[in-house]
C-alpha cells in the first residue's frame, strides 16, 4: 500500500491517458455504426455482407491487431493512434449488429404512422426510429465502453503508455499492490464512464422507464426480440 | 501490404516447425488453455445460468456480477495471480476462467430466459416436472444461446491466452514476446497472424455448431425475414373494424 501512497500522481495520470485513449473509440465507434447500422437494418444484401464482416472483425484478437495496425496504416508501432484505431474497429463491430437490432425493434406500426404523418424518410428516422431504438443503443454502447476501457490497457504490451503500465511494471519489479492499483483504477473508470452514459441517457430518454415496461409486456405477450439472430451475441443481452 | 506477406513466410520458415518451442506446441498450448479455461467456466457458470434463468431469481446479482467481471482488465488480472500464484500455466488458468465465465453465465441465463413462457406453462401443463421442463424443453430450445455463450468464451479465451507469457506459461504469447524484445516486426507480425487465424477458426466452427443444434421445431418455424414485416402486406380493404389488428 505504500507503494500507491508514493505514486498516487503516477495512478492519476496514467489514469488520465486511458481515459483519453478510452473516450474517442466509443464516440467514433457510436458514429461510424449508426449509418452502417442503418445499412444492415435496411437492405438483405448488406445484411449479411456488414455482419459477417464486422463479426470477423471482432474475432481478431486485440494485441495482434495491435501489432498489425502499423503495418496497415503506415504508423509507428509505439503511436497510440494504433490503440485507438484498433479499439474503435471493436467498436463499430459491436456497434454495427446492436444499431441493426435497434431499428429493427422499432415497431413497424410506429414508422407507418410516423410516415402518415407526412415525415419525410431522413427525418422520421432522426425523429422517431433514432430516439425509439435509444434505449438498445444505449445498451451496446454500455458494452462497448466497458471493453473499450479495460482493452486500453492491452495496448502497453507493445509499448503504447497507459493502466497497463502498472501491471507490467508491478510484474517486473514483484509489487502487488501496483497491479491491484491499476486494476482498481481501471475498474473506477469502467464504471465512472457507465454511469456517464446511464445518465446522459436518462436526461435524452426520459421515457426509458415507460420502455421497460412495454418490454416485460412484449414478453408476456411471448413476442421474442428476432430469436437466434438478434441474441447471438450474449454479451449485449445481459449488458442490460 | 508487403510486412504481411513477411510475416506469413515466418510462420511457415521450417524452423518454426521443430525442436523444443515450436509452433505446434504453442498452438496446442494456447488451446489448452482455451478448451481447459472454457471447460471449467462451463462447469461453474452453466448450472448456475440454468438455475437463474428456470427460477428467474438471483437475476440482479447474475447480471452485474458478469458485468463486474466484463471489466477487470484480464492482463491485470493474469498478472496478480502469477505474482500471488507463481509462474506456471495455473495463474494464466485461472485468469481465463474468470474471463469466461460472464459470456458463459449470460448465455446459458439468456438461453433459458429466452424461451417462450407459455411453452413452458404448456410443458408443465402437460404434468412435467420441473426437471423435466428444464432437460426437456428449456435446455433445447434455449440450446443455441448456450453454445453462442460458450463460443464468446472460446473467442475472448483463445485472443487472451496469448498474454500467458507474463506467467512464463507458454502459448503463442512467447513469439510476441520474443518479437517485442528482439524488435523484431516480423515476428510479431507473423505471431500475430497465427493467433487472429486461430481466433477464426474457433469462431467458424463454433458458428456452424450453433446452427447445427436449434431443434428441427424451431428451425421449421423461424422467421428469416430480414426486415421487419410491414404491417399490412396489401393494401387493407373492408370495413375498418376488420383493419384493427
Amino acid at each position: 500500500m505504500n507503494w500507491v501512497v508514493n505514486n498516487i500522481g503516477l495512478i492519476w495520470s496514467l489514469t488520465l491517458v486511458q481515459v483519453t485513449l478510452a473516450i474517442p473509440p466509443i464516440i467514433l465507434g457510436f458514429i461510424i455504426s449508426l449509418p452502417l447500422g442503418w445499412l444492415a437494418n435496411r437492405f438483405r444484401l448488406t445484411r449479411g455482407a456488414l455482419l459477417t464482416i464486422s463479426g470477423l472483425l471482432y474475432t481478431i484478437p486485440s494485441l495482434p491487431l495491435f501489432i498489425a495496425l502499423p503495418a496497415i496504416l503506415g504508423t509507428g508501432i509505439l503511436d497510440p493512434i494504433n490503440v485507438v484505431v484498433g479499439l474503435t474497429i471493436y467498436a463499430v463491430a459491436l456497434m454495427v449488429r446492436q444499431t441493426a437490432d435497434a431499428l429493427a425493434s422499432v415497431d413497424p406500426g410506429t414508422k407507418q404512422a410516423a410516415t402518415a404523418m407526412g415525415f419525410s424518410g431522413w427525418s422520421r428516422f432522426w425523429k422517431v426510429e433514432f430516439p425509439l431504438a435509444g434505449p438498445v443503443l444505449l445498451a451496446g454502447l454500455r458494452v462497448v465502453s466497458v471493453s473499450t476501457v479495460s482493452l486500453v490497457s492491452i495496448g502497453s504490451v507493445i509499448g503504447v503508455t497507459s493502466l497497463g503500465y502498472l501491471f507490467l511494471n508491478g510484474l517486473q519489479r514483484d509489487i502487488p499492490g501496483e497491479v491491484i492499483s491499476g486494476i482498481v483504477a481501471t475498474l473506477v473508470i469502467a464504471i465512472v464512464f457507465d454511469f456517464i452514459l446511464v445518465g446522459i441517457g436518462r436526461l435524452l430518454m426520459p421515457w426509458t422507464r415507460a420502455d421497460r415496461t412495454t418490454r416485460s409486456s412484449r414478453r408476456a405477450k411471448g413476442i421474442k426480440a428476432p430469436g437466434v439472430r438478434a441474441a447471438e451475441n450474449p454479451v449485449e443481452v445481459m449488458a442490460k | 501490404m508487403n510486412f504481411i506477406l513477411q510475416g506469413i513466410a515466418w510462420i511457415f520458415d521450417p524452423v518454426r516447425w521443430s525442436g523444443p518451442g515450436d509452433m505446434q506446441s504453442r498452438i496446442l498450448e494456447q488451446l489448452a488453455y482455451t478448451f481447459g479455461a472454457v471447460a471449467i467456466a462451463s462447469v461453474i457458470a452453466i448450472p448456475l445460468g440454468l438455475l437463474i434463468g428456470h427460477t428467474g431469481k438471483g437475476r440482479d446479482v447474475a447480471v452485474s456480477l458478469s458485468g463486474g467481471l466484463r471489466a477487470l482488465p484480464s492482463l491485470g488480472l493474469l498478472i496478480i495471480f502469477a505474482l500471488f500464484i507463481g509462474i506456471g500455466f495455473k495463474a494464466p488458468l485461472l485468469a481465463f476462467v474468470i474471463l469466461a465465465i460472464p459470456p458463459v453465465l449470460s448465455g446459458a441465463y439468456a438461453g433459458i430466459e429466452a424461451v417462450d413462457r407459455r411453452t413452458i406453462d404448456a410443458a408443465r401443463a402437460m404434468g412435467m416436472t420441473e426437471w423435466q421442463v428444464l432437460t426437456k424443453v428449456e435446455v433445447p430450445l434455449g440450446a443455441p444461446l448456450i453454445v453462442a455463450g460458450i463460443r464468446s468464451g472460446i473467442l475472448q479465451v483463445v485472443a487472451t491466452a496469448t498474454l500467458a507469457y507474463f506467467a512464463s506459461g507458454g502459448a503463442l504469447g512467447v513469439f510476441i514476446n520474443d518479437g517485442l524484445v528482439t524488435r523484431d516486426y516480423i515476428e510479431l507480425l507473423g505471431a500475430s497472424i497465427v493467433v487472429t487465424a486461430l481466433a477464426l477458426i474457433l469462431e467458424g466452427i463454433f458458428a456452424l455448431l450453433q446452427r447445427l443444434i436449434v431443434p428441427r421445431g424451431v428451425t421449421a418455424g423461424q422467421v428469416t425475414d430480414v426486415r421487419s414485416r410491414p404491417v399490412r402486406s396489401r393494401s387493407a380493404v373492408g370495413s375498418p373494424i376488420q383493419e384493427g389488428e
